[in-house]
């Protein structure tokens, strides 16, 4: 089969526009289709087209957007409507979508809808020397890595885990083909209704997009001493992390648990703060670039995987490592 | 109302994963009630505390040893079991899985279908949707809180989504993927334990369900797994000794200059 192979993008966007992840799954496609001497469409729903070009920057061929502003919270069952007839008829070889909620369900619904294999969460994509792909993706949160070998003539739906497939920086002078889909879905067919999205108050970034994590374990001793975690995070532009018994004792909100039961990250940075370091839990973080651990116990199970310990108390340790980066930094934090 | 609850057997979240021939070593582990699926089964008894008109079925494909599992979740408080149990079954894929779950689905009769938002073993989070495509019904995943219309014939889901939560609005069916957060689920209290054994776990088999393996189209697109490996993390373990002070300096100094991770 010499046909010119498509890898499809759908791409994620928020009120703020395009996701960061979407250009990282864009990025992934861009080394993928080269690798396959193939194109990259990237769909987008509820963008403006003054938007795609950064699509086109990071390694989109083509960009179909649909502008439609009330794209902009799409429904599973929207999504749905838009992206099966367009897979249906442009017969990609792939479909990327980036590891979210929505791109979680919607990757798992359109597999049902075209009786196709899916690969959740990939870390990695490569082309071997036959030209067959191969894609990993962690399993039993990353106890154990799955590796899989994609067959068949396609379409093949893969979500990529976010952080992961960064690239430096976009090409500027890269140009690209955007396209204006007109596309209305009649409401009379829909049963799913958006009532509301609500942005999580007081945090900066969720765990799974953030490049550095601060979390706390119980050593943090109580809900109140996380501020200290709050003020690291911040000058440092992260996210908060928690184990699992701090969120089982209410200090901290379901989604900032990372383990098995909760988040698996794998940001550039990783702090664990007085976290012994349960095998669920080094199995949800020890994908990250570095690993720092700060814990009163020096046979702490946390510090097998840490690159870098500090032995002590972190509530102690905590306020000076913020002041040191602040200082560092030059940050006005 | 009859809510139907999915549930699966997994390998206990407390243990270590070792690898035999590039599968997993389970021998010996200890198997669970898939954690996610705990908070879908205590949803669904809430759900029966406040409407008495409520019946919660459990439904698990997989092999024998997975009726403990189901043992399990009715001692936990659920009315009935049904369990998908065939050799036909072995080695199906998830789409099959999916399909399956579906045909009992439809003929157990349903308003509600309560699934974990992804089994803490494969970690593929395709089940649920899948089986509500199959069903053609809707799904909303990794719901934190659930409400009822009056009349019991709508629902008010919120669900967690990236740096906040997406509230949304369903008729029933509907079929819902579950997630910590939505509730706490219970212990299984002696008496349940005790009443469990009486209870029925139907075993329904391949023909019941008119399933013939060929009858399925073969996907036009297959991931085949070719071998598990161990993740190849090793910390380089290094302890910065030295006053606090000092420690903390040489940390912020190496995070920045030798792994420029900040």
């Amino acid at each position: 089969m010499n046909t010119v192979k498509r890898i499809l993008v759908i791409v994620e966007s928020g009120e703020t526009g395009i996701k960061p992840c979407a250009f990282e799954t864009v990025h992934a496609a861009r080394l993928l289709a080269d690798s396959l001497g193939g194109t990259v469409d990237a769909l987008c729903l509820g963008l403006e087209k003054a938007q795609a070009d950064s699509l086109v920057h990071w390694g989109a061929d083509y960009v179909k957007i649909i502008e439609n502003p009330l794209f902009r919270a799409v429904t599973l069952e929207q999504a749905l409507l838009i992206i099966e007839p367009l897979v249906n008829s442009e017969k990609p070889y792939a479909v990327l979508f980036s590891a979210t909620t929505h791109g979680k369900e919607l990757a798992a619904s359109l597999s049902a809808k075209l009786n196709v294999g899916l690969a959740t969460d990939c870390i990695s994509i490569e082309v071997g020397e036959q030209g067959e792909i191969m894609v990993r993706r962690p399993v039993y949160a990353g106890k154990a890595i799955s590796h899989l070998i994609l067959q068949g003539s396609g379409p093949h739906l893969l979500s990529l885990r976010q952080n992961v497939f960064r690239g430096s920086s976009p090409d500027t002078s890269r140009i690209g083909k955007v396209e204006l889909l007109d596309l209305n879905i009649p409401d009379d067919q829909l049963v799913l209704k958006i009532q509301d999205v609500v942005r999580e108050t007081g945090s900066q970034l969720d765990v799974t997009e953030a490049r550095v994590i601060v979390s706390g374990g119980l050593g943090m001793q109580q809900r109140e001493n996380f501020k200290l975690l709050e003020d690291l995070a911040l000058v440092l532009q992260g996210a908060v992390g928690a184990s699992r018994p701090v969120v089982d004792n209410g200090w901290r909100k379901y989604s900032n648990q990372i383990g098995q039961t909760g988040r698996t990250v794998q940001p550039d940075l990783y702090i664990a703060c007085g976290i012994s370091g349960a095998v669920q839990h080094l199995a949800g973080m020890s994908a990250a670039k570095c690993i720092v651990a700060i814990n009163k116990d020096a046979n702490a199970p946390i510090f097998s995987v840490a690159d870098y310990g500090i032995v002590g108390d972190a509530l102690e340790i905590l306020p000076l490592i913020t002041e040191e980066f602040r200082r560092a930094l030059g940050s006005a934090n | 109302m009859r809510i139907l609850v999915c549930v699966k057997q997994v390998i206990d979240t407390a243990a270590r994963i070792e690898l035999k021939d590039h599968k997993v070593d389970g021998a010996g582990l200890a198997r669970v009630l898939n954690p996610y699926d705990e908070f879908a089964l205590e949803e669904a008894l809430r759900i029966r505390e406040r409407n008495p008109e409520t019946e919660v079925i459990l439904v698990s494909l997989g092999p024998e040893c997975f009726r403990d599992t189901l043992r399990a979740g009715l001692a936990m408080g659920a009315d009935r079991a049904v369990h998908l149990l065939d050799p036909l079954f072995a080695e199906v894929d998830s789409l099959t899985t999916a399909y399956l779950l579906g045909q009992a689905a439809t003929s157990l009769g349903f308003d509600l279908i309560f699934c974990g938002r992804q089994a803490v073993d494969d970690d593929m989070a395709q089940i649920g949707p899948a089986v509500a495509v199959y069903l053609q019904i809707p799904c909303i995943t990794v719901l934190t809180k659930l409400e009822f219309s009056e009349d019991w014939d709508r629902v008010v889901a919120t669900r967690q989504i990236e740096g906040g939560s997406e509230i949304i609005e369903s008729p029933l069916p509907v079929l819902c993927t579950c997630q910590k957060g939505l509730n706490q689920p219970r212990l299984p209290s002696l008496k349940g334990i005790m009443a469990a054994k009486k209870k029925e776990i139907e075993i329904i088999d391949a023909n019941a369900l008119a399933f013939a393996p060929n009858e399925r189209c073969a996907p036009a697109a297959t991931l085949n797994q070719t071998r598990l490996s161990l993740p190849d993390r090793r910390g380089k373990r290094k302890i910065i000794d030295g006053s606090t002070n000092d420690a903390v300096m040489q940390l912020v100094k190496i995070l920045r200059e030798q792994e420029k991770v900040v």
